[in-house]
């Protein structure tokens, strides 16, 4: 399956390699060099390239190619999501995954990517038990390790992988135990130029933090399961009864996962929780152009609407804007053209807007199209969709554990057209 | 296949070679990649020092260090002797390391890696699975040939090693082999024979890999696995679920007819219905039986459904493909859903699902109308994102939803990306084209977009047009005259050459015009692009022919300039009109066709979805995305005409899978197989209920009259060895039976309508039935229903075999003031509710005065549990004694149920704390119903434990009677010595809890557990292991 993985970092130098059967020689990453310079942007690169004898599978994360090396015939999603899967782990290891922090933890990573593949084949990818395999580096460890000389190899050999419940480590051990669910929701949408709601639609997620000693077995309820429509689970979610009682059933990993993740059914008319009012005009005769928007909330159920932040590329043409916000900050990058306005918070008596003028290269021809908004925001405490846990309850174990859940609502691709 | 793999591999290693030879001019130059000179030869004499150190911290800091070179693709092999030392070093961490070196260096160092062989086969021999498995997986990594008898020895040992995480490695292993060496096919075919055949979770994925690596073209290897595999592929891990599903999907291909083929079922019937002909009908009523699908495949098509749901984006894709290309087309919509979820995750997942959405798409529009909004796109898409999207609308498109696509297409159209905007106006031209009632519209959109101001969405509209214009020529001379003004100011060649294509077709219909504009082409020839020159050519020979007058000059003109063109295409064009068009003397036949020849009538262009012609590679692999045979690809295969034979699947009765055995199948097969059959299952049913006692066997009925032979017949019947054990506890089974049949008419009554509800809530858990039910035909649902009612019967209470009763302390006298109480498990069931557990209280009064009102008060239960208390007791004479009986719900958790004891004067604090054994009802069960029900328990559900029993526990008395001490659990008639069963559902929830014993050589055992309270279950196996490993 998998031959050779290459690290290449953005200015296309190849920081690390590893090769899971014999050894392919890293000029075949000048195919995707090729590649790369026809494409223009990073983004454009395609994630399938064919080359004589190889075939070269990258995905693009924090600025870091991912490309493996492959010679026959293997689904590419599977290779792809593989990836995916070790970028996962890297950030899980070392909280950042960038270039610095991989060639800082050369042999960490060496020996994590030695485990998750075996010739080939992915062999241990929960981050349960890898981490019982080889130890993620902490600061109060390296020093420990410098002085005593012992190491990040666990050396207890990891029982999880024959276990039943392959994704949790046994012998867990908590002096609080506690279990808290995030259900996060993201409003996708795109609205026209008048304001209308092109398309609009939730998807949302359930994350855990469960620190639970022993062998939990926990089961979550919701009030109005029907509105989930289509969901996807983690490994450890029992199938059967979720089809039959629409419950969720599981023992949980340990620490950090991703429980669930949900689409609420297109029948439900999704509320958009913000307006934004626009009149950006270029003129055919003058360098000058006129920019005004404004952002207020509209259905957002009570709650105060956060973290708002307004981007938007501008057209080529554009050489500068002088804009003054009533609140917030904002910056244009005269190179990317990039827009990017930081309101905070929104306060609904006095709606914050950003005025100013826009000047235009002399002599370039008036742009055609008006640029797209992007917009971010958070909602505290609100599930868009009305989803409401009823209960979590736990058996198997004798002890109370804490238990929390936190709502929010957040902006996933929302778009204004202008 | 094995000859085209190896011809692969001597061609990668000439590939490999010249590879390197680039190397060596192409990265020659940063920070020096070789190691070669100077200062990095120094570095490594000291890293040779630390690794010769007598510390392991020095040689764990050059281990990391030469880690590091590898790990940039420095060249650190000439320190392999002082590494490979280090091999058997106690510290995990450098062994590791040093693993890790020796996979990257020991192809290059092969009579040094040598010396490393033997630490491997020692460890090949530890008591640990893990170091036996991560020997093995080094053992197979080094790529020394020498070794490859070694390596077979140790992958065939590993395969029959106990642990399936060792035979995990194993399986891959056999790919690492079989790569280094070919010729070990037929040797390692075995080997993958033999661990198909495993039924762990953790070795299915590894080796159904091997199989498509080693042998993908043994499908007779998997007949017998079939259904073995697709019942474990929920619970296998999400890599492995990937493989076994592509595997499965090309097995399903060649061993079931086509579901697809009830679309034209209907015309052969209307047509048999008219012939008269004889030999004509029997022709057709062969093809008029209703299809009906093999059982083996709706089993896939069912077990592979709940893998939609995974997070894994590759088993969504996989899953998706298989119902694409082998579930009825009816059924098939649902993966849509799923697909368009995982439009949501990175760019590079978007874009291979977009792509086989794409070529979904073409084939079946409605699966994705539904989902038209999903594939908008926003300007933040990535252009390889946008296009694809584009391509999926365009495909979606029809009369209904054309007017809101154009409306999207008119923004997209004027976005930032150019090269997406073009791509939109292509796709306007495609909607264009393929539905007649926008054409107009989108034409007339299209010629406003000529005076846009950017040139490439104009040069893109130009080509369009012409394109359209083709298809439908006459009307529209406006449009033509219009593009003849644009050659002015457009200067893409592309768009040149197309409108002077078009006027050169259309020369007659501007018969002013086009003279005019070849006087300004001939004007600017020389510094046109050559896909202009050749267009004005074409122009000129076109006016040339229709209105010679004007333009003959003009045209020798062009020809003379294109006769000493640069590029020889053109001087060739060039000669080839002249000779044509021009009459001289030596001119051929053919000039006199010249005008027929230019201005035939051309075919108009069909615009159609590059996706077109990716539908024959099977959707999901990487061949469908490059649209290009992938080395290793195999071809999916069209359906068979007549199913080969199912029966191949079916496996002998030993096994665990024989249950899937539908009984309506081998009725269809075999007619006069049919009584045999169906008897066998009356038998079995009478066999599981006159376990019960309740019931004696068929033939024993003479015998009935004797009051007590009912229960010997009832020990007859069952199997030999177990009747010894029968036996022994012959009286009390006598005596538990009477008891039992008194109440046994209400019990079962209950009993059954529980089921009933059981059933009808969880269908799905009872694969078997269901598998029947849904691939019924009315000739079938006879013994569907019989077969329904037998697996109902499956998990019928029977009675408890008795076993001394236990006794526990629930209340000492000496802090219960004189008050004693002990509480025991009767394992009876509870009269107070069927989900509680009855328990026995006995009440001593030791002091000498009489004790009031002895009552319970202040329960503390944990969420869910609830308790039927005992009425208070007025009072209890000194040195008397009461036994009150209660029942508690225990939710089936060990938890304690804690609550207060009082009398008239004081309270005291108490609690009881069920053994997990006592949580349980016995079931009776025949060996069959047992197998079944184990064969849906595996994987998560399955608990096992080897144990070293003392020989004296081995009589099979004995190990029952140790096994019911600890569960309230049923005994399943077994028909082998080795094996012991128990069966047993939990009283809570009613879940089968199985218990297997078997005894193996030299005096071990092994014990697993099925059920689906894995939690109950692993409680259960630490109570039973040292009950059954004592003396």
């Amino acid at each position: 399956m998998i031959h050779s993985l290459f690290l290449i970092n953005s200015s296309g130098d190849i920081f690390l390699e590893k090769h899971w059967k014999s050894v392919v020689s890293r000029s075949v990453c000048d195919y995707f060099f090729e590649a790369q310079e026809r494409a223009t942007e990073a983004e454009n690169v395609p994630p399938v390239i064919p080359t004589p004898h190889h075939y070269l599978l990258s995905v693009y994360r924090h600025k870091i190619f991912f490309v493996a090396v492959i010679q026959t015939e293997v689904p590419p999603l599977f290779v792809i999501e593989f990836l995916h899967r070790v970028v996962d782990t890297f950030q899980d290891y070392f909280g950042v995954c960038s270039e610095p922090v991989i060639k800082d933890n050369v042999v960490v990573v060496y020996e994590v990517l030695e485990e998750m593949l075996d010739n080939g084949f992915p062999l241990a990818t929960e981050s349960n038990i890898l981490k019982e395999l080889i130890k993620p580096p902490t600061i109060l460890r390296t020093v420990v390790n410098t002085i005593t000389g012992s190491t990040n190899v666990g050396d207890q050999l990891p029982t999880g992988q024959l276990s039943v419940v392959p994704w949790r480590r046994t012998g867990v051990k908590y002096t609080n135990n506690e279990a808290y669910f995030d259900v996060v929701e993201e409003i996708d949408a795109i609205i026209d130029k008048s304001g209308s709601t092109i398309t609009a639609e939730i998807q949302g997620v359930i994350d855990a933090c469960v620190k639970l000693t022993g062998m939990p077995d926990l089961t979550l309820s919701f009030m109005n399961p029907r509105l989930l429509d289509d969901v996807s689970f983690h490994p450890c979610v029992r199938f059967k009864r979720w089809e039959s009682e629409r419950i969720l059933s599981f023992i949980p990993p340990d620490g950090n996962f991703r429980l669930l993740s949900y689409h609420v059914s297109a029948q439900n008319l999704v509320a958009i929780p913000v307006y934004v009012k626009h009149n950006i005009s270029f003129r055919d005769s003058s360098s000058l152009g006129r920019f005004e928007i404004t952002v207020g909330p509209k259905q957002t159920m009570g709650k105060t609407i956060e973290g708002v932040i307004v981007t938007s590329q501008m057209p080529k043409g554009v050489l500068n804007m002088s804009l003054s916000p009533s609140q917030g900050t904002h910056t244009f990058d005269p190179v990317t053209k990039m827009l990017s306005w930081d309101v905070g918070k929104i306060n609904p008596q006095k709606l914050p807007s950003l005025k100013g003028t826009v000047s235009l290269q002399a002599g370039a021809s008036r742009p055609d199209e008006n640029p797209t908004i992007n917009l971010q925001f958070k909602i505290q405490q609100l599930a868009i969709s009305g989803l409401k846990v009823n209960r979590l309850d736990m058996y198997g174990e004798k002890y109370k554990p804490f238990k929390g859940i936190k709502y929010m609502t957040k902006a996933g691709k929302f778009q204004v057209r202008t | 296949m094995s000859s085209n793999s190896f011809a692969y591999n001597e061609q990668s290693g000439g590939g490999e070679a010249t590879e390197l030879g680039q190397e060596a001019t192409s990265t020659i130059s940063p920070s020096g990649a070789f190691g070669l000179f100077s200062s990095d030869l120094k570095k490594n004499e000291d890293l040779k020092q630390m690794l010769e150190s007598n510390k392991d911290s020095a040689k764990l800091d050059a281990m990391k260090r030469i880690v590091g070179m590898i790990a940039k693709g420095k060249n650190a092999s000439e320190l392999f002797p002082a590494v490979v030392k280090n091999v058997a070093s106690k510290n995990i961490e450098i062994k590791k390391l040093v693993y890790v070196y020796l996979v990257r260096y020991a192809e290059e160092q092969q009579d040094l890696a040598l010396l490393s062989i033997s630490t491997f086969q020692r460890a090949l021999k530890d008591p640990n699975q893990l170091i036996r498995a991560s020997a093995l997986r080094v053992l197979s990594s080094i790529r020394v040939p020498i070794i490859v008898p070694i390596m077979m020895l140790a992958i065939k040992e590993a395969a029959a090693d106990l642990s399936p995480y060792v035979r995990k490695n194993a399986a891959h292993a056999i790919q690492k082999l079989y790569s280094l060496d070919p010729e070990q096919k037929e040797m390692l075919i075995e080997v993958i024979e033999k661990l198909l055949k495993d039924k762990s979770i953790l070795v299915a994925g590894s080796v159904v890999m091997a199989f498509e690596e080693v042998c993908p073209d043994r499908i007779d290897l998997i007949h017998k696995n079939y259904r073995k595999l697709c019942n474990l592929l929920v619970d296998v891990e999400e890599w492995g679920q990937v493989v076994i599903i592509h595997m499965l999907t090309r097995y399903a291909r060649t061993q079931f007819v086509s579901p697809w083929r009830e679309d034209d079922g209907l015309e052969d019937n209307e047509k048999s219905f008219y012939d008269s002909d004889d030999e004509q009908k029997e022709k057709t009523d062969k093809r008029k039986k209703p299809y009906t699908m093999d059982p083996d495949h709706r089993l896939l098509i069912r077990n592979t459904k709940p893998l939609l749901q995974s997070r894994n984006a590759a088993v969504v894709m996989a899953v998706a493909q298989l119902y694409w290309h082998i579930s009825p087309k009816s059924e098939a919509g649902i993966i849509s859903k799923s697909l368009v979820r995982l439009l949501r995750s990175n760019r590079e997942v978007q874009y291979i699902v977009l792509q086989n959405i794409a070529t979904m798409s073409i084939q079946r529009k409605g699966m994705f109308e539904p989902y038209l909004k999903s594939f908008y796109v926003r300007s933040t898409d990535p252009t390889m994102i946008k296009t694809l999207k584009l391509e999926i609308l365009t495909n979606l498109a029809n009369e209904a939803n054309i007017s809101t696509l154009l409306r999207e297409f008119q923004t997209y159209v004027k976005s930032q990306d150019k090269q997406f905007a073009a791509a939109t106006i292509q796709t306007i031209g495609r909607c264009a084209a393929n539905i007649s009632e926008v054409t107009d519209t989108c034409l007339s959109g299209l010629v406003c977009l000529l005076s846009n101001r950017d040139e490439i969405v104009v040069a893109e509209s130009v080509v369009v047009i012409k394109k359209l214009l083709q298809m439908q020529p006459a009307q529209h001379g406006e449009i033509i005259k219009h593009m003849a003004k644009l050659l002015d100011s457009i200067t893409v060649p592309v768009a040149r050459a197309s409108i002077l294509w078009l006027i050169g077709e259309n020369c007659e219909r501007v018969p002013k015009i086009a003279p005019d504009v070849l006087r300004k082409m001939a004007k600017s020839f020389t510094s046109e692009d050559d896909l202009v020159k050749l267009q004005i050519l074409n122009l000129g020979a076109k006016l040339y022919l229709t209105n010679s007058k004007q333009t003959k000059l003009l045209t020798q003109y062009i020809l003379n300039l294109g006769k000493y063109d640069q590029n020889y295409d053109i001087r060739d064009r060039t000669r080839f009109i002249r000779q044509l068009i021009v009459p001289n003397e030596k001119s051929g036949a053919l000039s006199k066709y010249a005008k027929k020849i230019f201005l035939a009538q051309k075919p108009a262009p069909l615009l159609e979805s590059p996706f077109k012609d990716r539908d024959h590679f099977q959707l999901g692999t990487l061949s469908h995305t490059l649209n290009a045979k992938a080395a290793g690809y195999l071809e999916l295969s069209n359906w068979p005409e007549v199913a080969p034979d199912p029966s191949v699947r079916n496996v002998e009765v030993i096994d665990l899978a024989k249950e899937w055995t539908p009984a309506g199948k081998a009725k269809n097969e075999n007619p006069t197989k049919k009584f045999y059959s169906e008897s066998e299952e009356e038998e079995d049913s009478s066999d599981s209920s006159s376990d019960s006692g309740s019931e004696s066997g068929s033939e024993s009925g003479e015998e009935d009259e004797e009051g007590d032979s009912s229960e010997d017949s009832s020990e007859d019947s069952s199997s030999e060895p177990e009747s010894e054990s029968g036996r022994q506890s012959d009286t009390e089974n006598r005596r538990v039976a009477k008891r039992n049949s008194k109440t046994k008419g209400k019990g079962d009554s209950k009993d059954e309508k529980k089921e009933n509800e059981k059933s009808k809530t969880s269908d799905s858990s009872n694969a078997e039935s269901s598998s029947v039910e849904e691939s019924s035909s009315d000739s079938e649902s006879e013994s569907e229903s019989e077969s329904e009612s037998e697996s109902r019967k499956v998990t019928k209470v029977s009675t408890p075999v008795f076993v001394p009763m236990k006794t526990h302390v629930l209340l000492h006298r000496m802090s219960g003031k004189g008050l004693a109480a002990h509480y025991s498990f009767p394992r009876q069931p509870c009269i107070f509710g069927d989900k509680m557990v009855s328990v026995q209280i006995t009440l001593n009064n030791t002091t000498d005065k009489k004790i009031e009102n002895i009552h319970i008060r202040e329960k503390k239960l944990p969420i869910g549990m609830q308790m039927h208390v005992f009425n208070p007791i007025e009072s209890l004479e000194p040195e008397g004694s009461i036994t009150v009986s209660m029942g508690i719900d225990f939710c089936d958790s060990t938890q304690t149920a804690s609550f207060q004891l009082c009398t008239k004067d004081d309270c005291f604090s108490v609690n009881i704390q069920p053994p997990v054994g006592e949580l349980l009802l016995p079931v009776a069960m025949s060996e069959k119903d047992f197998k079944k029900e184990q064969g849906m328990l595996t994987g998560m559900n399955e608990t096992s434990a080897t144990i070293i029993a003392a020989p004296q526990n081995f009589p099979p008395s004995v190990i029952l009677q140790k096994v019911i001490n600890v569960a309230n659990a049923g005994v399943v008639p077994s028909g082998q010595d080795n094996i012991h069963r128990f069966a047993a559902k939990t009283v809570h929830s009613g879940s089968l809890m199985l218990v297997t014993v078997e005894l193996k050589e030299g005096s071990t055992a092994q014990l697993i557990i099925n059920t689906e309270k894995t939690v109950i279950g692993s409680v259960l196996l630490r109570e039973l292991k040292p009950v059954l490993s004592q003396g």
